[in-house]
């Protein structure tokens, strides 16, 4: 179903240096849909995500997300709208002095009035829902395993109950079992919380079982976007390579066999 | 907002409540309260029914709270109705239900006296395993050294080099700052004492003895402690924390011979020339004073530092650098070493690495002096 956009890129340039990076780059994300981000190493994925979020600068162009431009926004509108989002980082991005469950409820705390009780319950609720145990919830990062980590960094996104989720390459440093499973339940989350789910990856399984949409970055524009079968019909060198190339290839065809 | 969150009505053996607005995060606090009150009266009715009808928003949080409701209701006996809650909300309240099933179990409490005890107990061993620590660090450094003796084409010039520019050429400035102000000092507060029994002449041996035997040395090494031996434990903590030590010692090298030995010996190699400088500027610092404040000419400075002063005294000094330097190396290596996947332990062992080898550093002084004493220097 057609919908208003919830991330409005316009005209984005973002370089560093002499470097251009993103250039005249537009993009919508839609409400409730989750958006596959792919391209080359290097071809400003991770730059995109960044700049939406605004830890990066752009140097052109307008970026709206729920309809708030964040360079306009004043500090309250910035915080406002940054609890409606959560975002996975790449390495998890855990604080590695404080416990998986203080983790999780930092950022309930800063934000909520809640009662201990209420938060403690909320962040077992949340680590259950990304598939964890109690047991983990006392742990600290350093004692947790990559897909953990991840999961742990999933729950703490979701710990507002955010309306839109950044993934930056999820189920990168993951078996691809772990990673299937990670799909899955990003899947299953997003349809649960009706949330709008941003990717950015370079994982084929994962544009398959988990992405209603895909964008293709190369030379710093969208130069394809659209669904799984849009990408194979597509005529663009890199994406041909990329969706019908050997590993892309083998996918299709197990997939067409199913 | 005025409109309530949620109502209850008692209707003779039946309760019924009416939720509406938002039951969202930015809620929680009031509507677990309420939620709480509810579930109190169960007690009172039979039955028990939800209306969620009026439910605007509604999220995990909201459907946790109810999850509880209901939770706290069927322990009481009771089977409430949830009606009125659509669809799509639906799934998230049986998301909740699976959760939080297992009866949250309290950390063991201990004993206050017990837990004193036993942390008393644990700093002995930590005092223990550290000198083990220092002790196998020692071993693993004079192993690498025999290796490279036999082999000196293994020996890392390079690294050796450049550490040697960062630890010794870099800290030349701050060490004739620190040394000559303090030279300084001592001179005014000798000739400012000595002056009450005319004897300002003898500040002049204060300085020269104070220096060259004690001080030099030990501001030197305290100041080679916080500036190299803290970013040793830094360099080779996080080193440690991205695997590269594990890298290393993967692909057949030695992390002790690669990283430690060449930064130990650029240590022990650093001090007691940092010390030959930072006591020439201080006995010139001294030396300023007493001509400027305490009006006496330099001539006659000099001439009474080479009655006071012997070169056994420089000797002790010089002595004494080289192993502090070791000191200082190794306990900066080893707690680098120890440091695990955190931040925070990174910084921790950073800051233990700095107090112990200053400690170290005061405790071997100490030993050094009992030493020359006894052997009459």
């Amino acid at each position: 179903m057609p919908q208003e956009p919830v991330i409005k890129v316009r005209d984005l340039v973002v370089g560093f240096g002499d470097q251009i990076v993103l250039d005249h780059l537009t993009l919508d994300v839609r409400g409730g849909e989750i958006l596959g981000v792919v391209g080359a190493s290097g071809s400003g994925k991770s730059v995109l995500l960044r700049t939406v979020i605004g830890l990066l600068p752009k140097r052109h162009g307008s970026i709206e997300v729920l309809g708030v431009d964040l360079e306009k926004a004043n500090e309250a509108e910035r915080r406002a709208l940054e609890r409606r989002w959560g975002i996975l980082f790449q390495q998890g991005a855990l604080f590695s002095s404080l416990t998986v469950r203080e983790n999780v409820q930092f950022p309930m705390r800063e934000n909520l009035d809640l009662s201990p009780r209420l938060m403690d319950e909320m962040a077992l609720a949340k680590l259950e829902m990304v598939g964890l145990s109690r047991d983990d919830a006392n742990k600290f990062p350093a004692e947790l395993s990559g897909g953990m980590t991840k999961r742990v960094a999933l729950a703490r996104a979701l710990a507002l109950d955010p309306e839109i989720v950044f993934l930056d390459e999820p189920t990168s440093g993951l078996d691809p079992i772990s990673a299937g499973d990670f799909d899955e339940l990003i899947r299953t989350l997003q349809q649960t919380l009706g949330l709008t789910v941003f990717m950015v990856t370079h994982d084929l399984e994962s544009l398959y079982t988990a992405c209603d949409r895909v964008a293709v970055l190369a030379d710093g524009k969208v130069v394809a976007d659209g669904t799984i079968e849009d990408m194979l019909k597509c005529e663009h060198p890199w994406v041909k390579t990329y969706f019908q190339g050997k590993r892309g290839g083998m996918l299709v065809d197990r997939r067409m066999s199913a | 907002m005025a409109e309530s969150l949620l109502t209850s009505q008692l209707k003779g053996e039946r309760l019924e409540l009416a939720a509406s607005g938002s039951w969202t995060a930015s809620h929680a606090r009031e509507l677990e309260t309420l939620v709480d009150s509810v579930a109190g009266e169960a007690s009172k009715a039979k039955n028990v029914s939800i209306d969620m009808t009026g439910v605007r928003e509604f999220d995990t949080f909201g459907a946790w709270l109810l999850e509880r409701l209901t939770r706290a209701w069927t322990s009481a006996g009771r089977q409430p109705k949830i009606v009125g809650l659509p669809q799509h909300d639906r799934g998230l309240l049986e998301e909740m239900h699976g959760v939080n099933r297992e009866p949250s179990r309290a950390p063991a409490r201990e004993n206050r006296i017990v837990g004193a005890l036993a942390s008393v107990g644990q700093a002995g061993a930590g005092l223990g395993r550290d000198l083990m620590l220092f002790a196998d660090m020692l071993g693993a450094v004079g192993v690498a050294t025999t290796r490279v003796l036999v082999r000196p084409r293994e020996f890392r010039f390079t690294s050796t080099v450049n550490q040697l520019d960062r630890v010794a050429w870099q800290a030349v400035p701050i060490i004739l700052l620190i040394t000559f102000l303090i030279g300084g000092i001592i001179a005014q507060q000798g000739i400012f004492h000595f002056r009450k029994f005319g004897a300002e002449l003898y500040a002049v041996d204060l300085v020269g003895i104070l220096i060259l035997r004690e001080i030099g040395v030990l501001i030197v090494a305290i100041m080679v402690a916080g500036r190299s031996g803290s970013s040793y434990t830094a360099e080779l903590g996080s080193m440690k924390m991205r695997e590269e030590i594990d890298a290393l010692r993967t692909m057949g090298f030695d992390p002790v011979e690669v990283l430690i030995l060449p930064r130990i010996l650029v240590l022990i190699i650093a001090l007691p020339v940092l010390t030959f400088l930072g006591c020439m500027a201080a006995l010139y610092g001294g030396g300023l004073v007493a001509w400027l404040y305490g009006g006496m000419s330099p001539d006659i400075y000099i001439s009474r530092l080479t009655e006071a002063i012997s070169l056994t005294h420089f000797k002790v000094g010089m002595l004494k650098a080289p192993f502090m330097g070791l000191v200082i190396g190794i306990v900066a290596c080893a707690e680098g070493l120890q440091v695990k996947g955190s931040a925070e332990s990174l910084g921790l062992k950073t800051t233990a690495s700095v107090v112990k080898s200053i400690f170290l550093v005061i405790v071997l002084d100490g030993l050094f002096a009992i030493f020359f004493a006894s052997i009459g220097m």
